[in-house]
């Protein structure tokens, strides 16, 4: 094509094409402006972030539990995600390493939770367990049965949670059960305390008074 | 047959004086109706299937008509959402029948959908030289989840609360990205008014301008290769002498007028549904969406709509989540690759053996099942039928480049026949 072109241009008089030049100019122009419409995007793509208010209604949160007696659930939320909180007793606790070999991740290995609650019963203190109350699987908000041996659940029920969703099951340190479609255990937020009564939820450098 | 058409219609043009030929010097209106209806030939054998494009294409823009309206009395946010539906219900002079045609219309949408694609398996319509065409389709199909998924989200209802939120999770499962592609999607650290704020926008105007586009799409592909038929008989390779198909009758008024009749049927059965039983037995409208968005409380059992549970049953049917997730993804993504898996002579079932006959029919009944299973409770019996079925619904899939050529397979006939 460019043969055919150059020699009509010699014919014509007109000034010849250099296609080299010209491919060079297209390709450049054409670079160029795919940058600048990769760059234009991000503003756009920027503002489905969390906005200035959101993050700012994500700051820590104070809660008192002077009130919350063994056995019993409170569920303050964090960032719209509802905490659980359960007063554990002796009981609860020792039970918790017998059912090991029934779980997927007893140790916590894949599960995600700050260093201080990556242990056996998942927390700070033994008594008191605190995670963030979503459903790893696909994050509906798993029901406490803390009974052992609950009707819904069998005679082998050793207390724990289940989600109404997809039937996801843990115990009572948030760890999943085998046969669940949850692959690792409830997640556990950073928190701290600050004297024996006050949990802080969202900040882990506070006190460590009681740590295990 | 376009070049024919345009010499035509621009003689037909040139020999009319007045505002007629005025207009076509200037917008090609005659070149367009002769060219896309009157001289667009169809073959003359289609039947019941053949009902559900133009019926497809009515549902749109129905769905786009009383989705104006409602946007007119709809307040988007997480604190009026659900008060305003609310008030189109019981305030807004028929509210009721605008909102009731809507929802009743997104389930009609699917049903008609799921036959137009079942029409294309029955008669191989995506088979060569419709390729393109079956994947306008696909993607008009996926655009077409995505739009009924954020209008589900919109009333702001308990059950809309926690669909989304599955569903967003679903995006958690991609390794690396996952947790930040999910709060990115939200807009905060969980589904809050900044997520339902985004999916309005996405739904009343972002994915009707995609889907009419892709709409656009697949006729203008449709129209470039012509309508198969249920013989799967290329009709253009018999023509008369003025080189109009033999097998071809114009779409107008031949299959304009059938589409009306098939309309008509169809509106009568919308009717019903939306005037005596518009939730459909907790089928179309879910009990647990008449209760405000609730983020402390998951409805007892949560399913998605009707049309989502083959898929949602295949998700919960593993034991774990990225397998789960990808599975689904896999289940929903197969049909994108139908005319390469199929390696049969024949498009039609009416020349297919009965090794494709066989694994079309379980394909049809795991499809069915796993759309009941879905439904229910995630436990016992049902999560062991799910991973029953999902197994003939894969095999469909990956096992068709084997079995369709082994296919022992009949004659084709070189024109359409009358026999079904």
């Amino acid at each position: 094509m460019s043969e055919v072109g150059g020699l009509v241009d010699k014919l014509s008089g007109e000034p010849e094409i250099d296609p080299g030049r010209r491919k060079f100019l297209t390709a450049a122009t054409s670079v160029t402006a795919a940058v600048g419409a990769v760059l234009a995007a991000v503003p756009f793509a920027e503002s489905w972030m969390p906005s200035e208010r959101a993050r700012a209604l994500g700051a820590p949160v104070e809660v008192d539990l002077a009130k919350l007696q063994v056995g019993q659930m409170i569920t303050p939320t964090w960032r719209l995600q509802p905490i659980y909180i359960v007063r554990r007793d002796p009981a609860m606790v020792d039970a918790l390493p017998k059912h090991d070999g029934e779980l997927k991740d007893p140790k916590s290995e894949d599960s995600i939770q700050p260093p201080y609650a990556r242990n056996e019963m998942r927390s700070r203190r033994s008594d008191l367990l605190v995670m963030i109350g979503i459903c790893t699987h696909l994050g509906c908000l798993p029901k406490l049965f803390a009974d052992v041996g609950d009707p819904t659940l069998g005679a082998d029920w050793p207390g724990g949670f289940r989600c109404p969703c997809h039937g996801s099951r843990f115990d009572l340190a948030g760890r999943v059960f085998k046969g669940s479609p949850a692959s690792t255990n409830l997640v556990v937020p950073p928190y701290s305390f600050r004297g024996e009564n006050t949990l802080i939820i969202g900040v882990d450098n506070g006190s460590t008074k009681g740590a295990a | 047959m376009a070049h024919d058409a345009m010499a035509k219609a621009a003689n037909g043009a040139a020999g009319k004086a007045g505002l007629w030929a005025w207009i076509n010097q200037r917008l090609p209106v005659e070149l367009f109706w002769r060219s896309q209806l009157t001289e667009y030939y169809a073959p003359k054998n289609f039947n019941f299937w053949y009902f559900f494009g133009s019926l497809a294409l009515l549902v749109l823009v129905m769905q786009l008509f009383s989705g104006i309206f409602l946007a007119m009395f709809y307040k988007v946010g997480a604190d009026t959402s659900f008060d305003s539906v609310e008030f189109i219900m019981r305030e807004v002079s028929f509210g009721w029948l605008i909102l009731y045609m809507q929802s009743v219309g997104a389930s009609a949408f699917f049903l008609v959908v799921y036959l137009h694609m079942y029409r294309a398996l029955l008669y191989g319509s995506y088979k060569s030289p419709r390729e393109l065409l079956w994947l306008f389709g696909m993607i008009i199909y996926l655009a077409l989840m995505a739009e009924a998924f954020m209008g589900y989200v919109l009333p702001w209802g308990n059950m809309s609360f926690w669909a989304a939120t599955v569903i967003i999770n679903l995006f958690g499962t991609i390794p690396g990205i996952g947790p930040g592609l999910v709060e990115w999607i939200r807009g905060d650290y969980g589904i809050a008014d900044s997520t339902l704020n985004r999916f309005f926008s996405l739904h009343v105007v972002a994915l009707p301008l995609v889907l009419l586009l892709l709409v656009a799409l697949h006729l203008v592909a449709l129209h470039e290769v012509g309508s198969n038929n249920p013989d799967g008989v290329e009709i253009k390779n018999k023509k008369d002498a003025r080189g109009i198909p033999l097998d071809g009758i114009p779409f107008h008024p031949y299959y304009t007028v059938k589409d009306i009749v098939g309309v008509c049927v169809f509106l009568t059965l919308m009717g019903l549904v939306v005037f005596f039983d518009p939730t459909f037995g907790n089928l179309f409208l879910e009990k647990a969406n008449f209760e405000p968005a609730n983020p402390l409380s998951t409805p007892a059992e949560i399913s998605p709509s009707w049309y989502f549970t083959p898929y949602y049953a295949i998700l919960r049917a593993v034991p774990n989540k990225g397998m789960g997730a990808l599975l689904m993804l896999i289940a929903v993504t197969s049909f994108f690759f139908l005319p390469w898996l199929d390696r049969s002579p024949v498009k039609s079932i009416r020349y297919r053996g009965w090794i494709f006959k066989s694994f079309l029919g379980l394909f049809t009944i795991s499809f069915l099942a796993l759309m009941y299973l879905g439904m229910q409770p995630a436990q016992g019996i049902y999560i062991t039928l799910s991973r029953l079925f999902a197994v003939p619904y894969f095999a469909f899939f990956g096992l068709m480049p084997f079995y369709s050529r082994l296919d022992p397979v009949k004659p084709v006939p070189e024109r359409v026949t009358f026999h079904g």
